[in-house]
């Protein structure tokens, strides 16, 4: 567990952040360019010093104002994975590797990290001699390799094109399942958030505006200026049921009580599948629709109406969740929308985000 | 080679080589200091201690060997000193002209290698820090090595700057057969002598050739190793 509580002058805006990132879970730094992210994890790793504040890895105290204590970024045990991957071009990939490894790590640790990150017919290559893709795995890996308590990664996509993004991030899911040591992600990108986050820390100009797991906060008003007409949408954590008897179909379990169909899912009974549910695809009717081609038919209460120019946002009750719901102002009107009302939601589609993944170029990246 | 070139001349090229070599060798630590500081530090006095290193750059090379008289010569106050308490004498010897070629040289040396260290990247430094590397390890391990190439450009430019030293050396340790008598200095000596031109002419060359094969090897080396580094990953 990271927790930290700093503030830092930074030019025009101040960096006042406080929130904790558990073990074994990737927290995702989230915000615009310039919000103060990259300077936030370079005062975790050391590299800058917050003015005020305190930095806490595990039981050890990395910085602590009131104690007068700085440990330099070579005694925190922190791997830094950065946005140019920064190999050491007078290293080869071995040396890169093994450049920050102690004597603790074993042989059979650095052959598991190397296959993990699939790296091993490189270990000879000068990093001159590596792609983008390549050459991130490798930072990964010599990260890794350092025995960190924490790892830090700081847009390790973004300089990658389309293609070698897609390489990476499976491998990126894979490093998340993996380790038990907290993972704290600086991304602006949207499709990242939705595949690695276990929890989202919201940043603008410095200030933490919004934290907590991943659905609380993707569907929290705070994210709202980031998805925008088009990808508003809800996420929903479900878990798996069962699938269909006869159809390529998978039942999955949302909001205690609720069932879901989606198409079929690899995945094994109580494994916990994160779904996304456009506004744009559900659609409100005031009796239960009967034969209809759409499978999702859930009863849900009206919990909240904006209406905006074009369009009226309808927050949906269902359970113990909620859904948002973008309907026009005509049908608003012909079903007499009331804060309170009972409707029935049909969800024309609902994704599985680790599918989308593979299934469509990242249209939000 | 002596039978043809006359033992004065054979004597001048070797002790010309050693002289240089000496010269090169010793002062590069410091060189390497001194850039490393002007390259990455803010200090008082910076622009300061950065004219006085290029003043041989561009004063007489008679006023270098004027000031190294009467600081490091037998009755200054340092070469004094330097004898008395480390048995260290520069005065009309081939040390003499190697501290001469150093102190031509340094400037030479000073802005290679300072260049060499601004065009490491500190982001590699600082990534080496955050993999548990202590400031002295990434000295070594990370921005020695990325030096390195500047290093030998800066060895080899006070190399040739001092195979060619001739005002500071005959100034402050004289023109002394075997002993101070280096390459530029045997040639003056030939042609202030009638009858000696052919020898004159030969050191000339052999002048050129050791220069060319200097600067030559420089360029290789540069050249193998930003190969080999590849440009900043």
């Amino acid at each position: 567990m990271l927790t930290l509580d700093i503030r830092q002058q930074l030019g025009t805006f101040t960096l006042n952040t406080c929130f904790a990132a558990p073990a074994g879970q990737i927290t995702v730094l989230f915000g615009r360019s310039g919000a103060g992210k990259t300077s936030l994890i370079n005062a975790i790793s050391g590299l800058s010093r917050p003015d005020q504040g305190h930095i806490t890895l595990a039981d050890r105290t990395l910085f602590c104002t009131t104690r007068a204590l700085c440990l330099p970024p070579e005694a925190r045990r922190i791997g830094y994975v950065f946005q140019d991957a920064r190999l050491f071009p007078h290293y080869r990939v071995a040396g890169n590797l093994n450049y920050g490894r102690p004597a603790t790590v074993t042989e059979a640790t650095f052959t598991h990290i190397v296959e993990l990150l699939d790296i091993g017919h490189l270990l000879d290559r000068y990093p001159k001699d590596l792609s983008g893709g390549e050459k991130q795995r490798v930072a990964i890996g010599r990260a890794l390799l350092s025995a960190p308590q924490l790892l830090l990664m700081d847009e390790p996509l973004a300089s990658l094109d389309l293609p070698r993004k897609q390489e990476l991030l499976p491998y990126l899911e894979r490093l998340a399942k993996e380790t038990d040591i907290p993972i704290v992600y600086v991304t602006h990108s949207l499709d990242e958030v939705l595949h690695l986050a276990d929890r989202i820390v919201l940043l603008e100009a410095g200030d933490v505006i919004a934290n907590g797991p991943t659905a609380e906060v993707w569907n929290s008003d705070a994210m709202r200026p980031w998805l925008g007409e088009q990808a508003h949408s809800t996420l929903l954590d479900a878990q798996f049921v069962a699938h269909h008897p006869d159809y390529p179909l998978s039942k999955l379990q949302v909001c205690a009580d609720q069932f879901l169909w989606v198409s079929q899912v690899a995945a094994t009974p109580q494994q916990s599948i994160r779904i996304r549910i456009f506004a744009s695809d559900i659609s409100l009717a005031q009796e239960r629709p009967v034969k209809s081609s759409i499978r999702n038919i859930l009863p849900v209460q009206v919990v909240r109406i904006a209406r905006t120019a074009t369009q009226v946002e309808v927050l949906l009750g269902l359970g113990r969740c909620q859904l948002w719901a973008h309907i026009t102002p005509w049908a608003a009107d012909e079903l007499a929308l009331e804060v309170g009302m009972t409707l029935y939601a049909q969800l024309k589609s609902v994704s599985v985000t680790q599918e989308d993944w593979r299934a469509q170029p990242l249209p939000l990246a | 080679m002596t039978e043809w070139l006359g033992s004065y001349a054979t004597e001048a090229i070797w002790l010309s080589l050693k002289v240089a070599s000496v010269a090169v060798l010793a002062s590069l630590p410091v060189g390497i200091a001194v850039a490393w500081l002007l390259a990455r530090h803010r200090f008082v006095g910076k622009a300061l201690l950065d004219s006085v290193i290029h003043l041989p750059l561009v004063l007489p090379p008679v006023v270098i060997g004027y000031l190294l008289l009467v600081v490091m010569g037998q009755q200054g106050w340092l070469g004094r000193w330097l004898d008395e308490q480390l048995g260290l004498s520069f005065s009309f010897n081939w040390q003499g002209a190697s501290l001469a070629a150093a102190v031509v040289g340094f400037p030479l040396m000073v802005r290679a290698i300072r260049l060499a260290f601004e065009s490491v990247d500190p982001k590699l430094e600082a990534a080496a820090r955050t993999l548990g590397a202590n400031r002295w390890r990434v000295f070594a391990t990370i921005t020695l090595p990325l030096t390195l190439p500047g290093i030998l450009t800066g060895a080899v430019l006070a190399f040739a700057r001092s195979l060619g030293e001739f005002g500071a050396t005959i100034t402050f340790v004289s023109n002394i057969p075997g002993e101070t008598r280096t390459l530029p200095l045997a040639m003056y000596s030939f042609i202030e002598t009638p009858g000696a031109e052919a020898q004159a002419a030969w050191l000339c060359a052999i002048a050129i050739v050791i220069a060319l094969a200097s600067l030559l090897a420089s360029e290789w080396l540069t050249r193998y190793t930003r190969a080999r580094l590849g440009g900043q990953c």
